[in-house]
């Protein structure tokens, strides 16, 4: 009984790591219109997990550079000529192929790619932990010290600008948190998943939020009943727990909007 | 000492040359107003000056750590984004919510504090852009096109405003407009851009500069007709959006 505990217990843990870092860097996300981006950086990923078990590094630092090379690619090809997202499509797709054909090549080596598609939350060991908690700590650190820049630079660039803050540098905080959290996530919730847990969050916390702290706030709430839900949901339903968690997300999201749309009724 | 100058400033993106040689000063207390067609380089000028551009030739000296307060065309704020005007106004550095009444007030917009800014109407927006670029305490107030979308009693009571402004602040306003007979009487020299330079001086001399007719044709006569319009036709500017 006390095993099961303890496995439970460590999902629990890496989610609410994971959304610490997923909630604030999500509404950024959300506000600058960045969804597509997430989810490239993320598929990304799965080809930095191919590589770093074909050369025999870990799996965190693996994604973790890839996802980084990926969001530099974006950033620095935005603008030359091709719309952002059929760069964001060529890229993300093509990064997710490679990794995938990349993979079947590793011979001797057994590997569940489908583990870093959809996560295995469930497998998460204590070292996981220390990771992801790391990573987390990382992102919120980045998103707070920098956090009037970053929302004046999402605000209006010129603006920006004009108050001394360069936005192309505060844009590159934005990727490398991104990069961060997706290689923290990527063994919790899988790559597919990963967005849903950026953005659904976000939007679920906005109906009720008056400014961009409270958002923040609520997305981190709304994260964290979702892991919590997710998990005992799964063991209840014998369900895909990753999956399970995005669901209980979605669920919010769904409440959130009628709420407030008979909110608006009265 | 000047606040700022350009000299000989040349900007070319890609083949597209889009400002040549153009020179220009401004002092300490003055309001100058650039005038010019779409398309002119009037807000490139202006993004040159705050430094969201570098020019490919020429040279822009600024007076050392001058303190600019802009007010952009018209902040598109995303709808997924929750804000309240002092939120908007915090921003910048830590204020107390003295310091944001007060500016908001000087701004001619008291009491919206709490106000979500997706849900101010145009004018009041501007206005609140302003009490922001008030709160840095700018030499330079740089106001890239702030009227537009409002209507022509809105435009003139907002450039009353920016006139209070610099006579109880005493800073410098540089500013852009496409219509010279909106900020005549609120401006003390006007340049005429057209890509370079094409006159500059006294408004009343500008606008009867063989070089600004050029540009602008048969448009003076439009919108002086516009002008005359709206004194016997008063819109409700002030009208707020915000009936939920």
């Amino acid at each position: 009984m006390s095993l099961l505990d303890d496995f439970m217990i460590r999902a629990v843990l890496a989610g609410l790591g994971l959304a610490l870092a997923a909630a604030p860097l999500g509404c950024f996300v959300v506000w600058r219109r960045m969804a597509y981006f997430g989810d490239a950086t993320a598929h990304a990923a799965i080809l930095g997990v191919a590589l770093a078990l074909g050369f025999s590094v870990s799996i965190f630092s693996g994604a973790l550079v890839v996802a980084l090379i990926m969001a530099l690619t974006v950033s620095t090809l935005s603008g030359r000529g091709f719309a952002m997202d059929t760069i964001l499509g060529v890229l993300a797709h093509s990064a997710l192929a490679f990794g995938l054909v990349g993979a079947s090549f590793l011979s001797g080596v057994r590997i569940d790619l489908m583990a870093y598609l959809f996560g295995d939350i469930l497998a998460v060991m204590p070292s996981d932990l220390v990771v992801i908690w790391g990573g987390a700590a990382l992102v919120v650190g980045l998103i707070t010290w920098r956090w009037s820049a970053l929302l004046t630079a999402t605000l209006n660039p010129d603006l920006a600008r004009a108050e001394g803050i360069d936005p192309d540098r505060e844009q590159l905080v934005l990727t490398l948190a991104l990069a961060i959290t997706v290689a923290v996530a990527i063994k919790v919730v899988g790559a597919l998943l990963i967005t849903a847990m950026l953005i659904i969050p976000a939007a679920a916390a906005r109906p009720f939020s008056r400014s961009p702290v409270s958002m923040a706030g609520l997305a981190l709430v709304m994260a964290a009943v979702s892991v919590i839900g997710g998990v005992q949901a799964s063991y209840q339903l014998d369900s895909p727990t990753g999956p399970t968690i995005v669901c209980v997300a979605a669920t919010l999201f769904l409440l959130s909007l009628s709420t407030s749309r008979l909110g608006r009724h009265h | 000492m000047s606040l700022f100058e350009f000299s000989n400033v040349t900007l070319r993106i890609g083949d597209t040359t889009i400002l040549t040689h153009v020179s220009m000063r401004m002092e300490p207390g003055e309001i100058v107003t650039i005038v010019g067609p779409n398309g002119s380089g009037k807000s490139t000028l202006l993004r040159l000056l705050i430094g969201s551009l570098a020019p490919t030739g020429g040279r822009i000296s600024k007076a050392p750590k001058l303190r600019i307060g802009y007010v952009p065309q018209r902040l598109a704020i995303d709808p997924t984004l929750p804000m309240t005007a002092a939120n908007l106004l915090g921003l910048r550095r830590k204020v107390s919510t003295a310091e944001i009444s007060q500016a908001l007030e000087e701004a001619g917009v008291g009491g919206l504090e709490r106000r979500q800014v997706s849900d101010l109407s145009g004018g009041q927006l501007q206005r609140v852009m302003l009490a922001r670029a008030l709160l840095g305490a700018p030499e330079l107030l740089v106001l890239d096109e702030a009227t537009q979308g409002l209507d022509q009693p809105g435009t003139a009571a907002f450039y009353r405003q920016i006139e209070d402004v610099r006579r109880s602040r005493g800073c410098g306003v540089l500013m852009v407009s496409h219509d010279l007979h909106v900020v005549m009487s609120t401006s003390d020299r006007v340049i005429c851009l057209n890509g370079h330079i094409c006159c500059e001086g006294e408004p009343s001399h500008v606008a009867s500069a063989p070089e600004y007719r050029a540009l602008f044709g048969e448009g003076t006569r439009g919108a002086l007709a516009l002008y005359t319009h709206h004194h016997n036709h008063r819109h409700d500017c002030g009208a707020s959006e915000a009936a939920e």
